[in-house]
């Protein structure tokens, strides 16, 4: 079974749950411009399974762009951290799946979010205290899924400063730039990284043998971004 | 792990130390002795930890001026097993990152230690700019912090060692103003932050926060009044106040925004009759400068004025009290 194979399987299968929750089988640009990146991030990247969701060596996915979650919920049931049943209660007031992801009620979500600007302060964080810690934590990486309107925020522009400085190796940042930034990043996002230390990459979004070849980049002593660029399309 | 704690009875012409030196002392050392310790700054009061960062690489972080990232970033070690100790100015601390204390480590469930110094108008000749007096104000809206007001160095050692073993949201609140002597079971390890009954009397049931205690025992010290102690305003002590409460009078007194507490206060005694009044800071703009001592002055939080207040409150039950403001 190659790579493409089993990625291909598993973003079908998203597709098939994200129908779960709009009710619809075609789905908008903005419900899947995460679609490749978490399949890529959850099929070949990163090292944690529903078995090792409290594990301290697994890796850490936190999105920080906590909106339009339903590729993410879609991704977690295809993979098996949350039953695809549930999905069928978004949005409802008792269901564990909100418009925006809640770690205290879904399985294998590392933070809650939704407001914009609070998942890369906290990775930075993150990532240097697992460094720090050691032990246990060695080896264990930290991945953040931002979005470039997210990035307006200022305080995402405190940690890319701080986590360049501190040479972060184990943090990893994915940046969705569907340019939707009312006042766009003229040069591009990459380069806002490139300029404090970070190794940077820019690909297609939706290609994943490109995103997953982004992911491994070697990157020694510095932070990594990926910058994901979506090209509107009308499927 | 020993606390450093003076005879709570030694008078003392000055204090040694202020909290704030207390702290600076103290918390480089829980570095030696809990793994588990990290220290955020944000280029505040970073000198005193250049020995400990040195000791112990990776646990004490400076984020610059960013107090954004200094919550998130203190979230995320929380995250990576850590207790974190997150260090600035009230009002940078507080304020500025108000949504980050709510969502990173509020809603997140994360636990961290906030000591903010420059308490009210601590920093009187700086301005508003450095002056938070509604800090317990803002916290007390979150669910699930608790907040300490410690009254003497002794006790914002006791409250931090205290705090640092635990894995819930404190918020340590040190101030330059302090009482001359610690309160005993203040500073005892297991009872900190518990209510404490410091004069019994007849009348009225005064509650003393923090540093005002000096303040309000001058201010009653010939009055027939209960006067209790308290360093934990979050969660409130409502059980313990309850039961002390004999006569419907009862009068607090913060050293940070007036009425901060005046809710739960109501809540605890909603069974029986009372009367509240509520001393504190003014809600006001501050436009002044000069010496804490002066704003005191002004804000009617001296002992003279504290005793007027209480005694026309006590005296004339259906007057309304004329209040002391800034004289701007």
């Amino acid at each position: 079974m190659n790579s493409q194979t089993t990625s291909h399987a598993i973003r079908d299968r998203a597709i098939e749950l994200i129908g779960l929750m709009t009710g619809d089988e075609k789905h908008d640009a903005s419900a899947t411009s995460t679609l490749d990146v978490l399949v890529v991030l959850y099929d070949r990247i990163l090292n944690v399974s529903p078995a090792t969701i409290g594990d301290p060596t697994r890796d850490r996915f936190l999105l920080s762009k906590g909106h339009g979650p339903m590729a993410y919920y879609a991704v977690l049931a295809a993979t098996g951290f949350i039953d695809p049943d549930v999905l069928l209660s978004f949005g409802t007031y008792a269901s564990i799946l909100g418009r925006h992801p809640d770690r205290k009620l879904v399985p294998g979500v590392e933070i809650s979010s939704g407001s914009l600007g609070h998942g890369l302060p906290i990775a930075v964080g993150l990532a240097h205290g697992l460094q720090t810690r050691g032990g246990a934590s060695a080896g264990a990486r930290v991945f953040c899924l931002v979005g470039d309107a997210e990035f307006d925020e200022g305080s995402n522009h405190e940690a890319v400063v701080l986590a360049g400085r501190l040479g972060l190796q184990r943090l990893h940042v994915v940046v969705i730039d569907n340019g939707s930034a009312t006042y766009g990043w003229p040069g591009g996002i990459a380069a806002r990284f490139e300029l404090e230390g970070w190794s940077t990459r820019t690909v297609d979004g939706r290609d994943r043998i490109a995103l997953e070849a982004a992911f491994t980049a070697a990157h020694p002593g510095r932070p990594h971004v990926v910058v994901a660029t979506i090209a509107e399309r009308a499927s | 792990m020993t606390s450093v704690v003076a005879p709570s009875d030694r008078p003392r012409a000055a204090l040694p130390d202020s909290m704030r030196e207390r702290f600076h002392r103290i918390a480089p050392t829980l570095l030696d002795t809990d793994p588990n310790v990290a220290i955020v700054l944000a280029d505040i009061g970073t000198d005193a930890f250049d020995t400990a960062a040195a000791g112990h690489p990776g646990r004490v972080l400076n984020v610059g001026i960013r107090e954004q990232l200094l919550i998130g970033a203190g979230a995320g070690l929380a995250l990576a097993g850590y207790r974190p100790i997150l260090h600035t100015y009230a009002p940078f601390l507080v304020e500025r990152p108000f949504e980050q204390l709510k969502l990173d480590l509020g809603h997140n469930d994360l636990g961290a230690v906030l000591v903010s110094v420059g308490a009210s108008y601590d920093a009187s000749a700086a301005g508003r700019t450095h002056q938070a007096p509604e800090d317990v104000a803002l916290l007390s809206a979150l669910p699930g912090w608790r907040i300490d007001v410690p009254g003497h160095p002794d006790e914002a050692e006791a409250l931090l060692r205290a705090a640092a073993v635990r894995t819930d949201r404190t918020y340590l609140r040190l101030s330059e103003l302090a009482n001359r002597n610690a309160v005993r079971e203040a500073v005892d390890g297991a009872a900190a932050g518990r209510m404490t009954v410091v004069r019994r009397g007849r009348g009225a049931t005064v509650l003393a926060v923090g540093p005002m205690l000096d303040q309000v025992t001058e201010a009653v010290a010939d009055l027939d009044v209960t006067v209790v102690y308290a360093t934990r305003i979050r969660p409130f002590d409502g059980a313990t106040l309850g039961a002390i409460v004999r006569e419907p009078e009862v009068i607090v007194v913060e050293p940070y925004l007036e009425g901060t507490s005046a809710a739960v206060v109501s809540d605890a005694l909603r069974r029986q009759p009372h009367r509240l009044l509520s001393i504190g800071v003014p809600l006001h703009e501050p436009r002044h400068y000069g010496e804490p001592a002066e704003h005191t002055a002004a804000f009617g939080l001296d002992a003279a004025a504290i005793g007027r207040r209480i005694r026309s409150f006590l005296e004339q039950p259906d007057e309304d009290e004329a209040r002391p403001g800034s004289s701007g």
